[in-house]
């Protein structure tokens, strides 16, 4: 096992340096500096400018410069729009929020999509199988930036229930609907998943065992079904992850929640490209961290994998 | 009264093509202690027999008649009924060991917990009753590989846990469903023999179903003989061998290659089962058959006893039959391959000659004996 | 925004892989299959009618698509309601455009990404991946493993880098969408290629001398045309996904071109004020083709996947 997880440390660091370095050469290569504007600067300003940001020194001291501030000391630079604030802190004021109600929205697209899975496979071919199914169908084509708007305009607008956007760490009002629109179409996705695979595994051969030697259904399905039947699911929810922290750049702007996307967003449209990276890198981490994560799961849960 | 009693029972299948009539009509019975073997090829509903009286049937099955369990009707039982008979007095072996074992869970674990069910024993002394079984379907070093996970197993060590974990409640029957099937020729001797070993031992009634007439003849008292989900003969398994009476039966005997017999040609038997969504009205066998008659093809024959404890469904007479069949050359082939499209993707004439032809290699040999 | 079953993907390229021996022609019996499969039948429909609004609407649509209809600006709630009698049959956007022309040319561009996003998933994903498959070894290796790093990178996100450091423009959209599309079809792909290799036929071309790149577009290519079309088809919608994802952050196509994605976004911005048509009409243009697009690609693989035949 230990050396399982070794081997994929092996993979996953040189994947993250990898991103670092891509993504600092693109910037490098993109055509005009960050300080190009319409107004041009004085040349002497300029020059003082790309002094000050280490912007004069060849492109391999820059970009050694830039690594081992991300790697060694966690730091990211300062932005290029707002000299007085770091990426850092632009990361440290936005994150706690996307960090809360994604991980909320995980939970719930985890737990909600595993259960109405495998209730529907239990109750295969009812009226729960019927409206398991007709959900997870319908949430295909209800992603986070079509949900968003359809939610706050029947709770907001027509019922007036929850407040249609902004961030409240005391009132989880605020945060119901940005979890809806974001876990909808993983939720579904778990469900069909889960489904197929309960289905798949309720009809293999050593669930029939299981059955013969009297087990009663609960204990055929809690201590031989689930977890073969999870299998397809775990492996899923990387992706998944990835695909929510995204969603959640929608949630942020269409929210006004005042998490990182919408950090992300704005330095886009400023062409700031120091806190561009940094939120890439940041993210970029947590998604190979999630599925290294994953992939250690998985090997413990299946004995069939070979260290 | 017989320990198991099975009336009239018949199964079916919904599909996607309609209604699949896998199991028509059957009546059978065993006594304690007895071990009645039945015999057919793949798609002949012996399987299915067998679930049905488990209550194993996939959930688009469906059996009717009645199966009584030492008096007490189990087929369409509540569950609860069935989870008391299942393991506790019928316990059943499958055809698969590779994965008939749950493969996320440890040998000890899963056989342990039968016996907390069904005992009441706590996990200790049910894990070292569990060990006790697998020494005395003679794995090595038991206590070791109880901890192990079936993956770690190969296929004769399976289905030796398999029998171990079937006989834990020492039921009264044991099912065993092709239980060499899936496995090299040498482990099969090694497993017929274990299982018979056994049966004596705990003197236990079985039930054992295969597509090979040689398994039967070793350890069988009785044979039935199904096709097409319907019984051909019922015998006691000598005079099945050295006097066929039905017609499928001898072209199954003849099916068997034998290395006393001069010529160099193996005779099979032409065509396929028949399309069980569509039964045939008359007689399963009527389109394979040498002594085929214009009333099989409408009338299906009754079971019938001739001579005791023997029962055949034959138009054709007795003495007919004995007399040998007609060369099979003048059969048109394309009258015996008409219904191909069925149920069973299994190519019959290879069923047969499948157990008798496979030769496992070494490394499979010694993997077993590990 | 992994919606593709990929497991019931793995399973049809496994069963084609084996089915190729049955030697009669798959796709006379598929096309049968899917013309017996009326939830499938009535999707294709559908796109065929959007596709025919994509290419035909404009010469319908009574106002072109840049024009302001300067009586109804500034009173888009009150008087830019969907009427045939003014022209504006979706109704006009808060500025005052027809929102019958926006959403045809929206309509065109959501489709052409897609489309475009999809067939540069076929052509490089299929090359990749019956090339790493079909020469295997340490090659194999070496490629698959780059598939492995590029899919664990958030590509949204680079997306957004590449788009704001080089211009949102279209084709920079098309080369965005195109360099991450590919990846999961190469996975499928070089996993089928890779049972197909150890067919006879195959083997037989190996053995008559026939060059490793004529048996990849000769033999291996054309024995994936089920798979691949299958995945082609769930892919569009999923590129229509990306586009609408990022134009509806403002970071996609720029005006005057619009998508889906874009409209979307303007008429979430202003249903608040009343005007609950400029989100109805595009929302429904999207739901549908999306819809009808997984549907297509559901029947398409039922029809072509051997497993109950």
């Amino acid at each position: 096992m230990f050396g399982f997880i070794l081997r994929r440390f092996a993979v996953a660091i040189p994947t993250l340096l990898l991103l670092i370095v891509a993504s600092f050469l693109l910037m490098h290569m993109a055509p005009g500096g960050p300080f190009t504007q319409e107004r041009a600067l004085p040349p002497q300003v300029l020059a003082n400018i790309n002094a000050k940001y280490g912007l004069d020194q060849p492109v391999l001291v820059q970009l050694w410069n830039y690594l081992s501030g991300v790697v060694f000391r966690f730091d990211f630079g300062p932005s290029f729009e707002y000299p007085d604030r770091t990426v850092n802190q632009v990361i440290a004021a936005g994150f706690p929020v996307t960090l809360t109600y994604g991980m909320i929205s995980f939970v719930v697209a985890v737990l909600v999509g595993c259960a109405l899975g495998t209730a529907a496979a239990i109750r295969h071919n009812t009226w729960l199988d019927y409206l398991a199914v007709g959900i997870s169908i319908g949430a295909q084509v209800l992603p986070n930036f079509v949900m968003a708007p359809i939610l706050v305009l029947v709770f907001t607008l027509i019922l007036g229930w929850l407040p249609g956007g902004g961030w409240s760490w005391s009132d989880p009002a605020f945060w119901i609907m940005p979890v809806i629109a974001l876990s909808t179409s993983y939720m579904a996705s778990i469900a069909r998943i889960t489904r197929a695979s309960m289905l798949e595994v309720l009809s293999s051969n050593h669930i029939r065992t299981a059955r013969a030697k009297g087990l009663p259904e609960s204990k055929v399905i809690l201590r031989h079904a689930l977890k073969p039947a999870l299998l397809p699911v775990i492996s899923y929810l990387g992706p998944a992850f990835v695909s929510m922290i995204t969603g959640s750049v929608v949630i942020d702007m269409y929210f006004s929640t005042g998490g990182i996307g919408k950090a992300f967003v704005d330095s886009a449209l400023n062409r700031d490209y120091a806190v561009m990276m940094g939120v890439t890198i940041l993210i970029g981490a947590l998604t190979i961290l999630f599925s290294l994560v994953v992939d250690i799961l998985y090997a413990w849960i299946d004995p069939k994998i070979r260290y | 009264m017989a320990l198991l009693d099975i009336k009239n029972l018949n199964v079916t299948f919904d599909t996607n093509d309609g209604q699949v009539h896998a199991v028509n009509g059957i009546d059978m019975s065993l006594e304690r202690g007895e071990t009645l073997g039945i015999v057919g090829e793949s798609g002949s509903g012996k399987s299915q027999l067998a679930f049905s009286i488990m209550g194993l049937l996939a959930r688009n099955g469906r059996a009717t008649g009645s199966v009584k369990f030492d008096g007490q009707e189990i087929l369409n039982a509540p569950l609860k009924t069935l989870n008391d008979v299942r393991a506790e007095h019928i316990a059943m072996i499958f055809q698969d060991p590779m994965t008939s074992l749950n493969p996320y869970m440890r040998v000890s674990d899963q056989m342990a917990e039968v016996l907390t069910l069904h005992h009441g024993l706590s996990k200790s002394a049910a894990v070292a009753e569990s060990v006790r079984m697998l020494d005395a379907v003679r794995i090595p070093d038991a206590r070791g590989r109880a901890r192990l996970y079936p993956h770690e197993f190969s296929g004769g060590m399976r289905q030796r846990v398999m029998i171990a974990m079937a006989l834990l409640c020492k039921p009264d029957v044991l099912i065993a469903d092709e239980p060499t099937t899936a496995l090299d020729v040498t482990v099969q001797a090694q497993i017929m023999k274990l299982l018979d070993d056994l049966q004596t031992e705990f003197g236990m009634a079985m039930i054992l179903i295969t597509h090979d007439l040689g398994v039967v003849a070793g350890s069988c008292e009785r044979v039935m003989v199904m096709y097409g989900g319907r019984v051909m003969e019922k015998s006691p398994t000598d005079p099945v061998f050295a006097d066929p009476t039905h017609p499928y039966t001898q072209g199954l005997l003849a099916a068997i290659p034998r290395v006393d017999q001069k010529g160099d040609k193996l005779s099979a038997i032409p065509g396929s089962p028949p399309n069980m969504s569509r039964p045939p009205a008359g007689c399963p066998f009527a389109p394979r058959c040498d002594y085929v008659m214009e009333v099989c093809q409408t009338t299906m024959p009754p079971l019938e006893t001739f001579a005791p404890g023997r029962e055949r469904a034959c138009f054709a007479g007795i003495d007919t039959v004995r007399a040998g069949p007609k060369h099979h050359e003048d059969l048109p082939m394309e009258a015996a391959a008409d219904d191909t499209g069925g149920m069973d993707i299994g190519d019959p004439e290879m069923n047969m000659l499948d157990a008798l032809t496979d030769r496992p290699t070494t490394e499979e040999m010694a993997d077993d004996n590990r | 925004m992994t919606m593709i079953e990929h497991d019931k993907i793995k399973g049809m390229s496994d069963r084609m892989a084996q089915a190729e021996v049955k030697g009669r022609s798959p796709w006379a019996d598929a096309r049968k299959r899917f013309f017996r499969n009326r939830a499938a039948l009535v999707a294709l429909v559908v796109l065929i009618l959007i596709g025919l609004f994509a290419a035909f609407g404009n010469s319908i649509a009574a106002w072109s698509n840049e024009d302001i209809d300067y009586e109804v600006m500034g009173s888009a709630a009150t008087l830019g309601a969907p009427s045939i009698a003014n022209g504006h049959y979706f109704g006009t956007d808060d500025l005052g455009r027809d929102l019958f022309a926006r959403t045809v040319q929206g309509t065109q561009i959501s489709l052409m990404v897609g489309i475009v996003g999809a067939f540069v998933a076929v052509v490089v994903g299929t090359l990749y991946g019956a090339t790493s498959g079909y020469i295997g070894g340490r090659t194999d290796q070496v490629m698959m493993r780059l598939v492995d790093i590029l899919m664990s990178i958030p590509y949204m996100f680079v997306l957004i880098l590449l788009l704001v450091m080089f211009g949102r423009s279209i084709s920079m959209l098309f080369l965005g969408i195109g360099l991450i599309s590919w990846l999961e079809m190469s996975r499928i792909v070089r996993g089928q290629t890779l049972t197909l290799k150890n067919r006879e036929f195959i083997e037989a071309a190996r053995a008559t001398g026939v060059p490793s790149w004529r048996i990849i577009l000769r033999h291996i290519v054309p024995n994936l045309l089920g798979v691949v079309a299958v995945y082609a088809t769930l892919l569009v919608p999923l590129m229509i996904l990306t586009e609408s994802f990022i134009s509806f952050l403002g970071l996609g196509v720029q005006e005057p071109l619009t998508s889906w994605g874009a409209l979307i976004s303007e008429g979430a911005g202003t249903m608040r004020y009343g005007t609950i048509w400029q989100l109805a009409f595009p929302l429904g243009f999207f739901v549908v083709t999306l819809f009808s697009f997984f549907f297509v690609g559901d029947g398409l693989r039922d029809a072509l996947d051997p497993k109950d035949r």
